[in-house]
């Protein structure tokens, strides 16, 4: 734990060294408020809730994680600090753990800066703080899974736009899966088990059930294993491939 | 002399080239071992497998008498190693990134303080401590590199290449650093140049396509350059043809070159017989005859030549193996 807490200190100081965390953040926030207030019409639908935030979430962090998690391996590859890192008395599981869990905890800042919309529409009305913060902690959870995907695609490269491309493209199927465009491309010729397993895997189907104010456990138990499953592939790939 | 380093029959294959083919040896603390090789010998394949940054494809290394493939962590924890072009985070600063280096190896609170003070001190990074590192001139990164191979001062210490691209007075430094700390650690360092395996090293190896060539004290390796113990003296060029008749009459020597001509001087290259030193000879035909000699020195060799004689040779190399079958 000691040497997982270690890395991701070093992990956070280093989003904070550079400009990149100001401008993820700025950026992060001007998106969710802009696309909240001017497409998803908060003001005009004249109810008490987020749901017109909380909905372009998905997709904001399709552009965003990818660029957050593109440097997580690929840079250190590129560098040659991989070389000094996996010589230090640490084993691949807490670098990988350290790491990921500094990217997350950032994705988690950015996200609790939002808090002012939270407010503005508790001043506004009335909304269910209830399935407000059932949807904080979903957006965090699905933020988690982009991030598990895009700390494995980094592992594979040292070349920070193709981890980008990568990460945004493996994301952007995720996404999509659940949406009838997809599915019905698959129900033309794959067995109904097939197509259910296909839904199954979609953010969006997952999102849009915590975003209905009920945290089921199959939502969590859905991203936490998609987070576990990436980040366990990502060991395995340091591991058998720290060099080149 | 405990021994800190032993590798058995070392060998990593990358597909179907052999980068490391077989290297056995053993490093004792209070040695100072020096690596040569042209660049693509297997260097850094073979100091990568000793700190387990990668894993042999077979034989074994050993560090303390623990394997290395075995005990990683354990034998992570008492080597300091500098990897070749010494990569540092370049945005933390030498202060921070030696404080998550401290921490990583376990020290926390004065302890930590203490080691960071130290290692500074030790490599004189105090001016640029609170500098971000990617601001820093070559110099100073590679003295970041050496201050996190040092700061928990290990047993063993490997280091790929400490002096490449330093100004000559910071290879001094990085040389005396060396020197000081050898009496009581297991110290690895790979170069191209000979004059610092002379400088630092008490025994040195070299290697080639993977294999172990060579294995002896710095001034046995240099006995083996071809031009070893050449005396070099420049003439005035009019004279040059009496003094190569002159030279050629002691039976000391093998033969007289013309090394250069320029500017009314010519530069001669006398190649002694068997290695032997013929400077003292030389010294006494000079002051018999007064040749007007502006310039004389002997040459000790360098590594390149005496790679070249040894990796081509045949007979010469230690191992007596063959080149080649491994591209």
């Amino acid at each position: 734990m000691r040497n997982i807490r270690i890395i991701a200190k070093r992990e956070i100081m280093s989003y904070f060294a550079t400009p990149l965390a100001f401008i993820f953040i700025v950026i992060f926030l001007a998106l969710t408020g802009a696309l909240a207030f001017y497409v998803g019409g908060f003001f005009t639908r004249e109810q008490a809730d987020l749901r017109p935030f909380f909905i372009y979430h998905p997709w904001i962090y399709l552009m965003l994680i990818p660029a957050i998690a593109m440097r997580l391996w690929a840079e250190e590859r590129k560098t040659g600090t991989i070389e000094v890192l996996m010589t230090l008395p640490i084993s691949v599981t807490e670098a990988v753990l350290g790491k990921y869990l500094a990217a997350w905890a950032f994705s988690g800042i950015a996200l609790a800066l939002t808090f002012p919309i939270w407010i503005t529409v508790n001043v506004l009305g009335d909304p269910d703080n209830g399935v407000v913060m059932a949807s904080y902690v979903g957006s965090l959870f699905m933020a988690g899974a982009f991030l598990a995907i895009g700390s494995c695609i980094s592992a594979m490269t040292k070349n920070q736009v193709i981890a980008f491309i990568a990460a945004a493209t493996v994301c952007f199927l995720f996404t999509m899966s659940g949406l009838e465009l997809v599915l019905n491309f698959f129900r033309t010729w794959a067995p109904e088990l097939l197509v259910r397993t296909v839904a199954s895997m979609s953010f969006l189907t997952h999102f849009g059930a915590v975003m209905k104010g009920v945290i089921e456990l199959r939502d969590i138990v859905f991203f936490t294993s998609l987070i576990v499953f990436w980040l366990f592939a990502n060991i395995v790939i340091i591991d058998i491939r720290k060099a080149a | 002399m405990a021994e800190m380093i032993a590798l058995k029959t070392l060998t990593k294959r990358f597909g179907p080239l052999v980068a490391v083919d077989g290297i056995s040896l053993t490093v004792a603390t209070g040695e100072v071992l020096g690596f040569l090789g042209p660049n693509g010998a297997g260097k850094s394949t073979t100091m990568r497998m000793v700190t387990g940054f990668i894993e042999p494809s077979s034989g074994t290394a050993e560090v303390a008498g623990l394997d290395v493939t075995q005990h990683p962590v354990e034998v992570k924890r008492r080597i300091g190693y500098l990897p070749e072009g010494a990569p540092t985070y370049g945005d933390m600063t030498p202060g921070s990134y030696l404080g998550f280096i401290a921490e990583i190896r376990g020290f926390d609170g004065a302890e930590k303080r203490r080691r960071i003070d130290a290692v500074v001190e030790k490599v004189e990074l105090a001016d640029v401590i609170r500098q971000p590192i990617e601001t820093l001139s070559k110099g100073f990164k590679r003295r970041v590199g050496l201050a996190q191979a040092m700061l928990h001062d290990p047993d063993v210490l490997i280091m790929d290449e400490p002096t490449d691209g330093l100004d000559p007075n910071q290879k001094q430094q990085v040389r005396s650093l060396i020197r000081e700390m050898s009496e009581q650690k297991a110290i690895v360092i790979s170069t191209h140049i000979l004059e610092e395996v002379e400088a630092v090293c008490t025994r040195a190896i070299i290697i080639a396509h993977g294999r172990l060539l060579a294995d002896g004290k710095p001034d046995e390796l240099v006995a083996r350059a071809p031009n070893h113990n050449a005396v070099i003296m420049t003439v005035d060029a009019p004279k040059a043809g009496a003094v190569i008749r002159e030279l050629e009459k002691l039976d000391t020597i093998a033969g007289v070159e013309m090394a250069a001509e320029a500017d009314g001087l010519a530069r001669l290259r006398v190649l002694p017989k068997n290695k032997l030193s013929i400077a003292a000879d030389i010294g006494q035909l000079i002051r018999a005859k007064s040749f007007p000699v502006s310039e004389m020195f002997v040459e000790k060799g360098f590594l390149d030549d005496m790679f070249r004689d040894i990796t081509t040779g045949g007979g010469k190399a230690s191992s007596g193996g063959k080149e080649g079958g491994d591209a």
